[in-house]
């Protein structure tokens, strides 16, 4: 298992359009990814789920990558992270 | 007649009928089912119709309306692929063995409440995509298809509010007006309805009975009214006020698009003046080359206490991006004299004109000016922006300001926060700084002159003062021969003059600007096509030989 941990810069925070593309990034995995904020842990593929976190500038989010392809996963939605949100 | 108001999302008359538009009232009725299977497959048919459906929204919503508009659709899919809503809609169907209307009912309540009880608005206003969704789903179950508005005439359509669907799935042709009891000026729909140009209201306290459908009715979208049965008088005048609009709109087609050019071939650029990020739809929709004074002294007018840098960051970025690449001159703090901030504390002036304003509160209170300047050097890496000080009168005060913006830079530099490069101007609106204009232009990249402050000191009339218009007189040859020699000063140092006080906009001195050499003039929004129609039929050569 891998975790990686984030906090938001973005000034909207983790809304509709980049929660949106950000499942879409996590889908192409087979691994089972995670979100987790402030103790509540949601499934990283599922977009109510990642607007439900209510992630906001500021906020640190950590994912955790599980399965056979989390290396690859994890590279992929770290980058994404930091370069949109 | 019976007369509502509303909170005016677009401007514009409409006169027609009015068509009172329902939700096909949902009622979903809980049913036992004995087949699990067919009613999940059920489902999952109704859910693929759903996504085409969508699919086919975002793609007429990116025709009309633009990528960014469009992306809410984008989105409605997303969410109806989304494992959690799904698994408590199959969850339902299976452990109740109940109809899939109600499974997704009664998620789309869950879920939809899961957003509405959120913190912050934006995920709280996502409630209604939810709940968008979900209907969408029980129509398609149902039978009843997609949920459009019909009409066979072109007719003003009053609803209690319209999902972002509804909006977009208008057609055009069969709609004048649209009119809500609900909905918010911010909502997708408004943000959709200024886009497409018609006029709009919200929030309109008018009832949804007979006593509107099918009636006659006139909307005043800028005045923000409804009229419903109008009488004689009101139709007479609202006639007349749609045809000068349909004028309007005509001279614009017909200029809309055009180089601000004179017939001997001097350019000219043609910047609107705006007071609030809400006129940038004006802007746009006037064909502006770009925004030559952005009041930025709004933010703090309406706020109670001094706006903090991000919030002054997101107001400017979002005008950077929407100007899309053109010019966005943002004037720093111009508050002082008539502009009063209770929380400034400012000391009382005898004569406050003169007194403590503009930039004198930000070289005498830096830690205010730093936050703007900030703000300002963040949003300027998201779109062409200019910063302009206001009330110069010296070389001295622009390298003080200088000292300032580079001790800002150094500060996000060791911070790492990345900005961008913009220009940097002054306006011209001080005798002093008319006269000195040949020092100050090698210390900036830019000139733009305020009019009525250069008048009211160069006249030393106070303008506030209504008892002295007789001795007022804007067209005085001091002010013009002030103007000429600010061109002049700029133009040898390299570098381009405007203006953008109230006698830019003068359709009278137009022609006179353009044989000064003035660069640039910044006027409100709806004077730019009249004064790109003298433009383009003045020769200047001509003009100056007559003169």
């Amino acid at each position: 298992m891998k975790e990686f941990k984030y906090v938001i810069t973005d000034e909207m925070g983790i809304h509709a359009r980049p929660a949106g593309l950000l499942v879409k990034e996590a889908k192409a995995f087979s691994c089972a990814i995670k979100m987790e904020k402030d103790g509540r842990s949601v499934d990283c593929k599922g977009i109510m789920g990642v607007m439900s976190l209510g992630a906001k500038k500021g906020h640190e989010v950590t994912l955790t990558f599980d399965g056979a392809d989390e290396d690859a996963a994890y590279e992929a939605i770290s980058k994404f992270m930091q370069e949109n949100l | 007649m019976e007369i509502y108001n509303g909170k005016s999302v677009f401007g514009g008359i409409a006169i027609g009928r009015i068509s009172v538009y329902k939700k096909g009232e949902q009622q979903v009725k809980r049913n036992r089912i004995t087949d699990v299977d067919a009613e999940l497959s059920r489902f999952e048919d109704a859910k693929k119709t759903a996504i085409e459906q969508l699919q086919g929204l975002y793609d007429k919503a990116l025709k009309e309306v633009g990528e960014a508009n469009a992306a809410i659709f984008e989105v409605h899919q997303m969410m109806l692929d989304d494992g959690d809503y799904n698994e408590s809609i199959a969850n339902i169907i299976k452990s109740q063995e109940v109809n899939a209307e109600y499974a997704v009912a009664s998620t789309g309540d869950n879920f939809s409440q899961m957003f509405a009880a959120m913190e912050d608005d934006y995920m709280r206003a996502r409630a209604a995509d939810i709940k968008d969704i979900s209907e969408r789903i029980i129509s398609i179950l149902s039978g009843k298809g997609d949920n459009a508005i019909g009409a066979d005439e072109p007719a003003i359509i009053v609803a209690d509010d319209l999902a972002p669907s509804e909006t977009v799935q208008l057609d055009k042709d069969m709609v004048l007006s649209f009119v809500t009891v609900h909905g918010s000026l911010n909502s997708h729909t408004a943000i959709l309805a200024r886009t497409m140009a018609i006029p709009a209201l919200v929030g309109t306290p008018l009832p949804l009975d007979e006593s509107v459908d099918g009636k006659l009715g006139v909307v005043d979208g800028a005045a923000g009214v409804i009229y419903v049965d109008p009488d004689e008088k009101t139709l007479e005048a609202m006639k007349k006020k749609q045809q000068e609009e349909l004028q309007k709109k005509e001279l614009l087609q017909s200029l809309k698009g055009k180089e601000n050019i004179t017939l001997d071939g001097q350019k000219i650029m043609l910047y609107a003046n705006i007071g609030n990020i809400k006129d940038l739809a004006t802007v746009l929709q006037n064909d502006a080359g770009g925004i030559g004074l952005f009041r930025s002294e709004f933010i703090y007018l309406e706020s109670e206490d001094y706006p903090t840098e991000e919030e002054q960051f997101l107001i400017y970025k979002q005008v950077a991006e929407t100007m899309a690449g053109r010019r966005v001159i943002i004037r720093t703090l111009d508050i002082g004299a008539d502009k009063q901030c209770d929380y400034f504390e400012m000391e009382h002036e005898e004569n406050p004109a003169m007194g403590c304003r503009a930039i004198r509160i930000c070289l005498t209170r830096p830690e205010i000016f730093k936050t703007q300047l900030r703000a300002l050097f963040r949003a300027s890496a998201y779109g062409n922006i200019a910063i302009m000080y206001p009330m110069i009168t010296s070389v001295k005060e622009v390298k003080k300001i200088k000292e300032i913006v580079a001790e800002v830079k150094a500060e996000m530099d060791a911070a790492g926060i990345p900005y961008g490069n913009p220009e940097q101007g002054i306006m011209i609106e001080t005798p002093a700084a008319v006269i000195v204009g040949n020092e100050l232009a090698k210390e900036v990249d830019f000139f733009s002159i305020g009019t009525n402050d250069l008048t009211q000191y160069t006249l030393a009339i106070d303008r506030q003062n209504t008892k002295l218009d007789e001795f007022y007189d804007s067209h005085h040859p001091a002010i013009l021969r002030m103007i000429s020699m600010v061109v002049e000063s700029a133009h040898k140092a390299g570098i381009w003059a405007g203006i953008c006080g109230e006698l830019g906009a003068d359709q009278t001195l137009t022609k006179e600007f353009l044989a000064m050499g003035v660069d640039e003039l910044s006027v409100s929004p709806g004077s730019i096509l009249p004064i790109r129609k003298i433009i383009m039929e003045t020769d200047v050569a001509k003009y100056k030989a007559g003169r």
